[in-house]
């Protein structure tokens, strides 16, 4: 299968089979004007199978959210018809309303307003704690 | 500005400097009787809990300054729809420190973020109840004259109970402690707090459902209530409340400076009997949360003295 290469945009490459449609989700990518192409278990030398986002316009880019389904990821910036940038993703030490709170108990269940604020308390096992009630949010 | 949401903030040398002001305090309350004159203490309590806004409420007079403040959500414009943030930030206008406690975990630290006074967490849901844990710390110290070198025994409900997570958290960060864990095992230590703070101290701990069997190696029993809510079934229930009442019977072979505590209030997980036994200390721990009360409030408004 192929998806034509895209002269303005962004190829948001490398990403660990099956969390693609989850990026897709928090980027809110359902509900942009322009083309976007999700594609899911492509053919990888390197990686086997991964998934592969496409954006036919070069939109500002919530790397954090990326960073924190799949550092492993790497965001490429095409501006006519060249890269122009490319970018590795870390784990981001905060996440703002990026997941929210599961906790019934915490406060940010009450009172809408507050941000979700998120953060990583535990680099090797990527866990993130609400800052409010401290529950560990479930990847 | 400084405020208090979770025992963890205070360094260990905060901790000792606030035990060496309410030794102080005890030693001459006269000379603290008016530290804090034209302070005022708005105690915001969202749910009613007589006995912690008391203390706070007791601790800011003794020290000679005002309170104001409400004690349940309905006389509160919480009852209106007004967000913590909006409150906190509309009594950092009347009050020089606040004391909060809220249904919903988190809160104090929302009001703390927006406050333009000091807030101390005077408990959030099952979540942080940090004065509690100094209350405990200073009785521990009150009567073994250190917090190192012990073995200490959380007795009860361990899952569900703030006190028992926030006192292994305050006393991993000394040198020999050893716990024991004795509940059922519908309410065993959540593993979190097992990996997070006894592993990853080196604290020797061990896990055991038998009260009697482990109380002769304690040096202080920490006893918690076993509620009939937090069982699936009521048999279960009935099979194990009993174990964990601790009577005369069962300090027959407990060491004779056993410290015994609880964080109150008690049901029927301590017999009365115990009352009268010098090693009984739950009432000396609410006396103890009153004067870390006040030398928590000098802190914060920085008021202490060296001492």
């Amino acid at each position: 299968m192929r998806v034509d290469g895209i002269q303005n945009g962004i190829v948001i490459d490398h990403i660990t089979a099956g969390k693609g449609m989850k990026i897709y989700d928090l980027l809110g990518l359902k509900d942009k004007e322009y083309s976007v192409a999700l594609m899911i278990n492509v053919v990888s030398n390197k990686m086997g199978r991964k998934d592969i986002i496409k954006i036919d316009s070069v939109m500002p880019i919530d790397y954090d959210v990326i960073g924190y389904v799949d550092p492993g990821a790497t965001v490429n910036t095409i501006k006519d018809g060249k890269l122009v940038d490319k970018a590795a993703l870390k784990l981001p030490k905060k996440l703002v309303n990026v997941i929210r709170c599961k906790n019934p108990r915490c406060i940010s269940s009450q009172e809408q307003e507050l941000d979700q604020i998120f953060k990583l308390t535990d680099e090797g096992q990527q866990i993130y704690r609400c800052i409010y009630c401290e529950t560990a949010a479930k990847q | 500005m400084r405020s208090l949401n979770n025992i963890l903030e205070l360094s260990v040398e905060e901790i000792d400097e606030l035990i060496k002001t309410a030794l102080d305090i005890i030693e001459n309350p006269g000379s603290y009787s008016e530290i804090c004159k034209g302070k005022k203490l708005a105690t915001l309590f969202f749910e009613p809990s007589t006995r912690t806004r008391l203390s706070f409420e007791a601790a800011m007079m003794e020290l000679g300054g005002n309170v104001l403040g409400f004690s349940e959500a309905t006389s509160s414009s919480a009852s209106k729809g007004e967000s913590v943030a909006d409150t906190s930030r509309v009594v950092s206008c009347y009050a020089d420190i606040i004391a909060m406690r809220h249904p919903k975990e988190g809160a104090p630290y929302v009001a703390s973020l927006n406050a333009t006074v000091p807030v101390i967490n005077a408990g959030d849901g099952g979540h942080n109840h940090p004065t509690q844990t100094l209350a405990d710390l200073l009785t521990i110290y009150r009567e073994r004259g250190t917090l190192n070198n012990m073995t200490v025994g959380f007795c009860g409900d361990l899952k569900f109970g703030r006190t028992v997570h926030s006192l292994i958290q305050a006393l991993s960060r000394y040198t020999g402690i050893k716990v024991v864990l004795i509940s059922p095992e519908e309410l065993k230590l959540p593993s979190y707090v097992k990996k997070d703070t006894l592993s990853a101290n080196n604290i020797p701990y061990e896990q055991t459902n038998d009260l009697e069997s482990a109380i002769s190696q304690l040096d202080i029993l920490y006893m918690t209530r076993v509620q009939k809510e937090r069982f699936f079934n009521e048999e279960d229930y009935l099979r194990l409340k009993d174990s964990y009442i601790l009577d005369p019977d069962k300090l027959v072979t407990a060491k004779k400076d056993l410290v015994i505590m609880h964080p109150l209030p008690r049901v029927n997980e301590i017999s009365v009997a115990v009352d009268a036994d010098p090693r009984a200390h739950y009432f000396d721990q609410v006396l103890n949360g009153k004067y870390m009360r006040m030398a928590l409030i000098l802190m914060l408004l920085g008021l202490n003295r060296e001492v």
